[in-house]
């Protein structure tokens, strides 16, 4: 220990000292030996004042936690709109002309499902329900809920991550497929489970994992036969047709000539359909534009906080930068000091945030509106708090810049 | 005859306009040569920080023109007077103005680190100039660990370890005793005869005289009187 030091040192700063002895790693590795004195001097103006330190690193820490949860919610309200959408396997989806999502009640005449036959590259047709029924507990209270009416015989779409009892079991009459994350919310426990929906009676005949409803209203898969009588529909109408093409048929002239011959529906691809309900959820309800809002706000409260911490450390340290001008220093080495403590100041509270990040992950995953953080996401936090924290530093170097050498003169 | 390291002619400085207008400086020539140690005197108020901040290449003349090392700082851009400081000045402060944070060998390494003067070669330098000024056990050591006396000694050493052609000391003995007032003028004093370079030194003590080579009396902006003290060929000269 040098014996130099006092306890007021940070211990960072003992370290970077240590490494100007004779014989040490700074020494003997070419690398360091060469490595400037920006970074010495900007960690050690970081650190010199803990306890503004620590109030820019939270500030940090506050925005890119709020961006980062702000983001999930997007992403994961993103996948919550499009979880059927995007477990469903099939060419094309034939909508009412009206439909904007899934969920958005749709008729359509089961008749169609013989004139979508006959056009041109159309393979198969499989029609399916879905609306809004009632689900009666064991103790007689009602719950609403979504049915997805399938017909697994001929390629419907099929409740995903079963974990108990099997998809196939909708082939019984009055068996249901349940999510366990409603459990409390339909008053089953698992597969054997009984209740009744629209005064029918029905068993849980498989239990899946993780498949919820953005509306919070729980889906419930039946056979299609029984969803007509959940949820009242009459067997003259169905709520959409899964299309698959012929394996040598273009897509979209296929789509084109659809909806050229059958007028008030839409024919959407996978993707299109994907697009239309999380543009409808996202953007038309505003509910996107409140998380993005959110993101934002996160972004200016950081990179104020950032840039006035870099400010007032500049501010304490103007005597030195002036003499570092009055030595010569371009201007260029005293950004470099600037946005180098801009950029301590990043990693760290990224890290930080990081962390807190990865436990709000956790702590949601289970929850009605789980927080995605995806890779992508973190990189581009990654990018979006440096840029933060570099553009933080421009006020400061505006400071530096207009500093005269001269006032070392005269102090 | 060789190149004044420093040369100002004609120099005179203005600030503000209207009634606020003051002439800080009027029609100033100056030249400091190699391995002379100049002392500037004068007055508080007489324009003697203004006039080491113009031969400094800190302030630009609002007349006349400064010439360092044979390059003329008239019409310089802030980038390019800093380039002329850096490469052929080094400054000594009254306050000494180290860097807090960092250790005595770094504020001195740091002048060689503005230049791109990096790794083992810039650490041996470092160590030497610490040396030469008596401070080797304290290269850890950070300034506030320091007596006054020897903060000055790291200023002087941060100073030259770049090899600067001029040394401008701003009152360099202001904040010290007389003993230690007397040890920094003797290190100036070798600076200039034994490295030979240009060294200028602003002070009100006329304790410091001994150590000069000339004495420049600065009134009112303008210089009075020039004394040379070498006493075969005293020279003084009345304006």
């Amino acid at each position: 220990m040098n014996a130099f030091v006092t306890p007021s040192v940070p211990a960072l700063a003992m370290r970077l000292r240590r490494l100007d002895r004779p014989g040490s790693t700074f020494q003997r590795q070419p690398g360091l030996r060469n490595m400037s004195l920006v970074f010495t001097l900007a960690m050690r103006n970081l650190f010199q004042d803990r306890l503004r330190f620590i109030a820019s690193l939270m500030g940090i820490v506050f925005s890119v936690v709020l961006v980062m949860v702000q983001m999930g919610l997007y992403f994961g309200f993103s996948g919550m709109i499009t979880t059927v959408i995007d477990h469903t396997s099939t060419d094309l989806w034939i909508v009412s002309s009206g439909t904007k999502y899934f969920e958005d009640l749709s008729l359509l005449n089961t008749g169609m499902r013989d004139r979508l036959l006959k056009i041109e590259g159309v393979s198969t047709v499989v029609p399916g329900v879905a609306g809004f029924s009632a689900w009666r507990l064991p103790d007689g209270a009602m719950t609403s809920i979504f049915i997805i009416g399938t017909d697994l015989t001929h390629g419907g779409l099929a409740p995903w991550n079963v974990v108990e009892g099997t998809a196939q079991s909708l082939a019984t009459p009055r068996t249901v497929v349940i999510d366990r994350s409603y459990y409390d919310r339909l008053g089953a426990s698992g597969v054997g489970a009984t209740a009744q929906i629209r005064g029918l009676p029905v068993t849980v005949g498989a239990v899946t994992d993780g498949i919820r409803s953005f509306t919070t209203t729980p889906y419930v898969f039946s056979d299609l036969r029984d969803a007509w009588a959940y949820t009242g529909l009459p067997a003259s109408f169905t709520s959409h047709f899964l299309v698959r093409l012929k394996p040598e048929a273009d897509i979209e002239r296929t789509r084109q000539n659809i909806v050229s011959s059958i007028s008030g529906i839409q024919a959407l691809t996978p993707d299109q359909f994907r697009e239309q309900s999380r543009s409808f959820w996202l953007f038309r309800t505003g509910a996107g534009a409140a998380l993005v809002a959110g993101a934002l706000l996160g972004v200016i409260v950081g990179t104020v906080i950032v840039a006035q911490t870099l400010y007032s450390s500049t501010k304490d340290h103007l005597y030195e930068f002036a003499t570092l001008r009055a030595m010569g220093a371009s201007n260029s080495y005293i950004y470099q000091v600037i946005i180098c403590q801009a950029l301590v100041n990043a990693i760290i509270g990224f890290a930080i945030a990081a962390l807190i990040g990865s436990a709000v992950v956790h702590f949601t995953a289970k929850s009605a509106l789980q927080v995605v953080i995806t890779p992508n996401l973190i990189v581009e936090l990654f990018v979006l708090t440096i840029v933060m924290c570099v553009v933080s530093a421009i006020t400061a170097i505006y400071r530096v810049v207009r500093v005269d050498p001269a006032i070392v003169l005269t102090r | 005859m060789t190149e004044p390291v420093i040369e100002a002619a004609n120099v005179s400085k203005s600030f503000g306009s209207g009634p606020a207008w003051v002439q800080a400086l009027k029609d100033i020539n100056l030249t400091l040569n190699g391995g002379e140690l100049t002392v500037l005197m004068g007055p508080s108020g007489s324009g003697k920080t203004t006039l080491l901040s113009i031969l400094g290449c800190m302030l630009a003349p609002t007349v006349g023109t400064v010439r360092v090392c044979g390059t003329t700082t008239s019409g310089a851009r802030p980038e390019q007077l800093a380039k002329i400081r850096r490469q052929h000045i080094g400054f000594v402060f009254q306050s000494y103005h180290l860097f807090s944070t960092l250790t005595v060998a770094e504020n001195v390494r740091l002048a060689l680190d503005v230049r791109g003067e990096r790794g083992l070669k810039a650490m041996a330098k470092t160590e030497e100039i610490l040396a030469s000024v008596g401070l080797t056990p304290k290269l850890a050591s950070f300034p506030r660990q320091l007596s006054g006396g020897e903060q000055q000694r790291v200023a002087i050493a941060r100073a030259i370890v770049a090899e600067p052609s001029a040394i401008l000391a701003d009152e360099p003995t202001a904040a010290l005793d007389a003993a230690n007032g007397q040890a920094t003028m003797a290190i100036l004093s070798a600076i200039a005869k034994e490295r030979g370079r240009a060294v200028l030194v602003v002070t009100h003590d006329p304790r410091l005289f001994g150590f000069a080579d000339r004495i420049v009396y600065i009134e009112d902006g303008a210089l009075r009187r020039e004394q040379s003290t070498d006493l075969s060929s005293t020279d003084a000269q009345q304006r």
